[in-house]
């Protein structure tokens, strides 16, 4: 089922939560909503969900308007990020919750239920936990059961509010490939929201980014990690340097560098900023005649295959991150305190709003 | 003193562990000694003597005592009071228990405060409060009394009475409760599609039920062993408005004695009961709440 919400906005108070937000789910994807905390990409779940009221704006489930719809009646599936299991039932009884509470002439027999209870429960590998409690579960084990108890009511969408934002480094690694693999046999459209881009970029099918109560942009994990759309996309999603220089008939100047900005044909002297990665950053000894940026080698961090390189520039003292092939570090033979020379391989340029 | 010591054991030694602080046996134990005479002196020995003064005349005068027509129905009176307020106040704990955990309004605080008011006020000025407002001279005493209804001096006012000094009880022992075990588990049911009642019944309910039933356990001693306020409204009508504490003071009064401890002797019992009741529901919930880690395979 696809879901899409029209200019959604929400405030607390005085603060803006959500700020006509609208998005479309297309049906059986796994999206991710991805941004800092107080970014809004919960309070949308939530709404999504029917647990907030939206101020403005409506959600549409499969084209049908389901704004004034009450939570309990849009069929979707929950998973918390404290996972929210019933503390005084067995894992057994809540995944059967969602079929008990059903309407009589709805409910599924006792045979029915347990069936289902423990067919999913095979589907997860976990039932060998059926009749233990809660609190008896590891993190990971307990937030497989939400998930398992939030599929039991076969819900049309999946909404898990940063499903493993409270377990441990490894057991999340584990969860987020196993919930990918869960999704590919079940294909029920799911949204997923989380902090940590790298879980955002390696289970979902599209990222939508969100700060500050706004979509920033929305692509796959490869579109947003490319093509950042916006200056906050481009430093959220991993380390960034900024080269601060001015923009002109479309080029873009910093020191003695030069770079094509098309984009900007139009812009006069405006200050504006280039945006590189570490690993898109070239470093070399200074030969004569050759461009660049004078940076000191501050320090070098040699870790499997690549080197890490901490550089402070020679005319503000900035700092730049870059990061080469450790075959090449070797090759060249750098030393801590010499002066280098620094090309941005590949930028991307903004103008710089303030 | 406290050094570790090893003691030689077959061949294996265990070491003796040191003790944090290095308080004598001698603190320890006069510690203790004094905290047991102070409670010999002010607890124990006038249980004691409750019960020895209630059965000084013997058994038989015991059970005629606690038989006699005056006796029981003070019993009766207090058993019935107690069966009309605290139910309503379990029902007023939760509700507001439940309003103050999950809701934000304004007025939260002062509803906290107000919940709170019987615990600081006098029981006689909550009495008084029913005098001022019900009474022949009151705000709305002469309108009750035209149209024939009897609030001060009969049992609507002793229940009214009981009823705000237990307030309390139920849902100071909810709130604290409720507001630590947060509200996902109840949107978790009903997004799973249940109905409110539902949720109630069958996660809010079972999560609380022992804080619950201690609340109401402290409220029930409580409302039949109150005092002050009950004697400032109920008139003092023998046989019709005296609850169990009146009706012993009474018979003090009237130099009756042994009837007097008999009486007392009852309600020293019902506090006993609600003391062992107490322990097993803390038991209860203490034993619950902390279950082993399983141990097992991880997949």
């Amino acid at each position: 089922m696809s879901i899409e919400v029209r200019n959604v906005s929400k405030r607390f108070g005085h603060f803006t939560a959500l700020d006509n937000v609208s998005l479309d789910f297309p049906t059986g994807e796994l999206v991710a909503l991805l941004g800092p905390s107080g970014c809004g990409k919960t309070t949308l779940l939530r709404i999504i969900a029917g647990l907030e009221t939206a101020e403005s704006g409506s959600v549409l489930f499969h084209g049908e308007d389901a704004t004034e719809r009450e939570a309990r009646e849009r069929r979707v599936g929950f998973v918390f990020q404290h996972y929210a299991l019933f503390r005084h039932m067995t894992v057994f009884e809540n995944i059967a919750f969602g079929l008990r509470v059903k309407p009589r002439r709805e409910r599924p027999g006792e045979e029915a239920i347990r069936d289902k209870v423990m067919s999913l429960l095979q589907l997860v590998q976990l039932d060998w936990l059926a009749d233990r409690y809660p609190s008896q579960l590891s993190g990971g084990q307990r937030q497989r059961i939400a998930l398992v108890r939030a599929l039991a009511v076969e819900p049309k969408v999946l909404l898990l509010d940063e499903p493993f934002g409270a377990l441990d480094a490894k057991v999340r690694k584990e969860l987020r490939r196993w919930l990918r693999r869960l999704h590919d046999e079940i294909h029920v459209t799911s949204i997923f929201v989380t902090h940590d881009q790298e879980e955002a970029l390696e289970v979902a099918d599209r990222v939508v980014l969100m700060n500050r109560g706004r979509v920033e942009q929305i692509g796959t994990s490869e579109e947003v990690y490319e093509h950042p759309a916006t200056p906050f996309v481009y430093g959220f999603l991993g380390s960034v340097n900024l080269f601060h220089g001015r923009a002109h008939d479309g080029v873009m100047r910093f020191g003695n560098i030069a770079l094509q900005a098309p984009e900007y044909n139009n812009a006069e002297n405006a200050p504006a900023v280039a945006y590189t990665r570490p690993h898109e950053i070239e470093v070399g000894r200074s030969a004569p005649g050759e461009l660049g940026i004078s940076a000191r080698l501050k320090r070098a961090l040699v870790v499997g295959p690549s080197a890490r390189l901490e550089l402070e520039r020679e005319d503000d003292a900035g700092i730049i991150e870059a990061e080469i092939p450790s075959d090449l570090y070797r090759s060249l033979a750098l030393r801590e305190g010499e002066t280098l020379l620094v090309r941005p391989r590949k930028t991307k340029v903004f103008l710089d709003a303030a | 003193m406290s050094a570790s010591i090893a003691l030689p054991l077959g061949g294996y030694s265990i070491p003796v562990r040191r003790r944090a602080s290095g308080e004598s046996v001698l603190v320890k134990w006069s510690l203790i000694a004094a905290a047991l005479a102070f409670l010999t002196l002010f607890l124990f020995v006038p249980l004691a003597a409750v019960f020895c003064e209630a059965l000084r005349k013997g058994f038989d005068a015991y059970i005629a005592a606690l038989a006699e027509p005056d006796a029981l129905a003070s019993i009766q009176l207090t058993f019935l009071v107690a069966a009309v307020a605290v139910p309503a106040n379990l029902v007023f704990g939760v509700a507001a228990a439940w309003a103050i955990a999950r809701f934000e309004f304004r007025g939260k605080s002062l509803l906290l405060t107000l919940v709170d008011l019987p615990f600081s006020v006098s029981p006689i000025i909550s009495g008084l409060i029913y005098v001022l407002m019900f009474g022949a001279q009151g705000w709305i005493g002469p309108w009750l009394q035209s149209h024939g209804l009897k609030i001060l001096f009969a049992l609507p006012g002793i229940v009214l009475a009981t009823m705000f000094v237990t307030v309390p009880f139920v849902a100071r022992e909810l709130i604290p409760l409720m507001q630590e075990q947060g509200s996902e588990e109840e949107e978790a049911a009903i997004v799973l599609g249940a109905s409110g009642w539902q949720t109630f019944c069958r996660v809010t309910l079972p999560n609380i039920k022992w804080g619950l039933l201690y609340g109401v356990i402290l409220c029930n001693a409580r409302a039949m062993g109150e005092f002050g306020a009950v004697s400032v409204v109920s008139g003092h009508i023998r046989g019709q408005t005296n609850t169990m504490p009146l009706h012993v003071e009474i018979l003090y009064n009237e130099y009756q004695f042994a009837a007097s401890f008999a009486v007392a002797s009852l309600l020293a019992l019902l506090a006993l009961v609600t003391l062992a009741l107490k322990s097993y529901v803390e038991w209860r919930a203490r034993h619950e709440t902390s279950e082993p880690i399983a141990e097992g395979p991880q997949q």
